[in-house]
């Protein structure tokens, strides 16, 4: 068997490269709610709670809570260089966009095939946000 | 987008680094919803909240010479210098705050530090195109007023503050302010505190969504519709509501669904609300402090209040906080409502709010609260809402019963 190697369009919302270890979670996702020193979801009820979200690529439906706490939560992974490398998601918000944006990770959405489907948890994925491009790696089993 | 010569010439830095980072932002979000431009807003309000992103944002505008372009307000952030020796708070915190406060002077922001400056400092007009943050700010806006504003980011409002444009999206196109939900409302609204159980049921159950209300009769006063606000997209993210009859954008039910039947209908019974506020409660008994203006009281919050505490004393195991706005306090003071308060033994502190790092000594300690958005942001271990008498009567009791 061969890896496996698909490459799909995508829309760029934070320009950027990036790539690493997918990592996906169904549920809405909280910044806030990681230890901002490592990455571990603290999140108890969440599907993630426990991993360890730093550097991979981060595939989820959209982001969740107010402002100043997601904002704040990603802007402080970031500075510890724990941010994800690039994040896809199914639907935008706004404060996504600006958690985004500042902190400089990578951000698409409209893939065109339902990225839950096509990127499981542990795939190599790249995100070229200007070209428009997620590359999804497969090694064989 | 399509991009005016004078934003193309913002976007390529033509007009100072500052306003450039202002309108990269813009873009990014406007491309995300296939904005196809920018339009001109009047005022914005940034939800500045002393943290570090917040800090970091602030500072690359005002660094690269950004000002605001048009009128920008703030929200609390706090007064370093107040909380020195009260309690103590983390070098390091305290230093992130004053450097905040310190850009968003620069940047020739409105200093309010208030969390309802559609009140008093930055009042948007029927029809208004704004940029307001915050939770009970954007809805009230939006359905109070009839201005229209997204539902922003601290960072997008102030962007488009400085920029004096925000993309064209959203709740800026009629089309996208249709109601989405009807809620049925049998419950008997008696007070300001029904319109909080209100504002977190409604939002809880509507998640994101624009709901319309049938069955209010008497007319909400100012202070029920900023609970409503500020609880109802605390709990869910509800950037615009309608009570026709009495918010201004639509008249009937059938106008504010646009025409269209709503699809899902919500019932709220007393019973609901008696679930809502039961559910809210993390214990009972002995309290260390109570903790109101979440968000910051009116002028007419704080003169209850203080007709609350004449000639009574609150118990000297008890902190009493009401958190309102420097123009308010100012007005309470003048009136003496600070000083009955003061002489009970209570507090009128300006420019702050719950969710910041000045109240680290409460951590451990039991809070009482008449929002049920303070006790979400919570910084401390437990605690108990209630209205506003019984906030007061358990201040001078020390327990709540």
């Amino acid at each position: 068997m061969k890896d496996e190697e698909i490459r799909l369009k995508c829309h760029k919302i934070v320009g950027g490269y990036g790539e690493g270890e997918a990592l996906v979670s169904h549920e809405p996702i909280c910044f806030y709610l990681t230890d901002p020193k490592t990455g571990t979801v603290r999140e108890k009820t969440h599907e993630l709670a426990g991993k360890n979200l730093a550097n991979k690529v981060l595939v989820f439906p959209s982001g969740k809570a107010s402002s100043v706490v997601q904002i704040d939560g990603l802007f402080k992974l970031a500075l510890h260089n724990l941010a994800p490398k690039a994040m896809i998601v199914k639907d935008v918000e706004t404060v996504l966009i600006v958690s985004a944006v500042i902190a400089k990770v990578p951000l698409v959405d409209r893939l065109e095939k339902n990225p839950f489907e096509a990127i499981h948890t542990g795939d190599m994925v790249k995100v070229d946000a200007e070209r428009g491009t997620v590359t999804v790696k497969r090694e064989a089993i | 987008m399509n991009l005016t010569r004078e934003e193309e010439r913002m976007l390529n830095g033509e007009l100072g680094q500052g306003t450039q980072s202002a309108i990269e932002l813009l873009v990014a979000i406007g491309d995300a919803y296939d904005a196809e431009k920018m339009i001109p807003i009047t005022r914005a309000h940034a939800a500045s909240s002393g943290q570090e992103g917040d800090l970091y944002f602030v500072e690359l505008l005002e660094k690269g010479g950004a000002k605001c372009r048009v009128p920008t307000s703030t929200n609390p952030v706090y007064d370093i210098e107040f909380f020195h020796g009260l309690f103590e708070v983390p070098s390091d915190e305290a230093e992130v705050a004053r450097r905040v406060m310190e850009a968003y002077k620069r940047v020739g922001a409105i200093l309010s530090w208030s969390c309802v400056p559609y009140l008093t400092e930055n009042i948007p007009l029927f029809g208004e195109t704004v940029a307001f943050s915050e939770s009970s700010a954007t809805p009230y806006v939006n359905s109070v007023i009839g201005a229209t504003t997204n539902r922003e980011a601290a960072q997008s409002a102030l962007a488009a503050g400085v920029v004096g444009k925000t993309p064209k999206y959203g709740l800026h196109i009629k089309e996208n302010r249709k109601g989405t939900v009807l809620i049925k409302v049998e419950a008997t609204l008696k007070d300001s505190f029904d319109y909080t159980l209100l504002g977190e049921f409604v939002g809880k159950q509507v998640g994101f969504g624009i709901p319309v209300l049938t069955g209010i009769t008497r007319r909400p006063s100012t202070e029920e519709l900023i609970n409503f606000c500020a609880m109802s997209n605390t709990s869910g993210a509800v950037s615009m509501f309608y009570i026709p009859g009495f918010t201004v954008e639509a008249q009937t039910v059938e106008e504010a669904f646009q025409g269209d039947d709503p699809k899902d209908k919500i019932v709220v019974t007393d019973a609901e609300l008696e679930r809502t506020w039961k559910e809210l409660q993390t214990a009972d008994g002995k309290i260390d402090f109570v903790m109101l203006g979440c968000p910051h009281y009116t002028l007419k919050q704080v003169a209850e209040a203080a007709k609350l505490l004449e000639r009574r004393k609150i118990h000297s195991g008890v902190s009493f906080w009401i958190c309102t706005s420097a123009t308010t306090k100012t007005l309470a003071k003048r009136m003496g409502y600070v000083d009955t308060i003061e002489n009970a033994g209570g507090n009128v502190v300006v420019d702050t709010c719950i969710d910041e790092p000045c109240w680290s000594a409460y951590r451990d300690k039991v809070g009482m609260t008449d929002s049920p958005k303070c006790a979400y942001y919570r910084r401390f271990k437990d605690v108990v809402v209630a209205g506003l008498v019984d906030c007061v009567e358990a201040a001078v009791k020390g327990k709540y019963e």
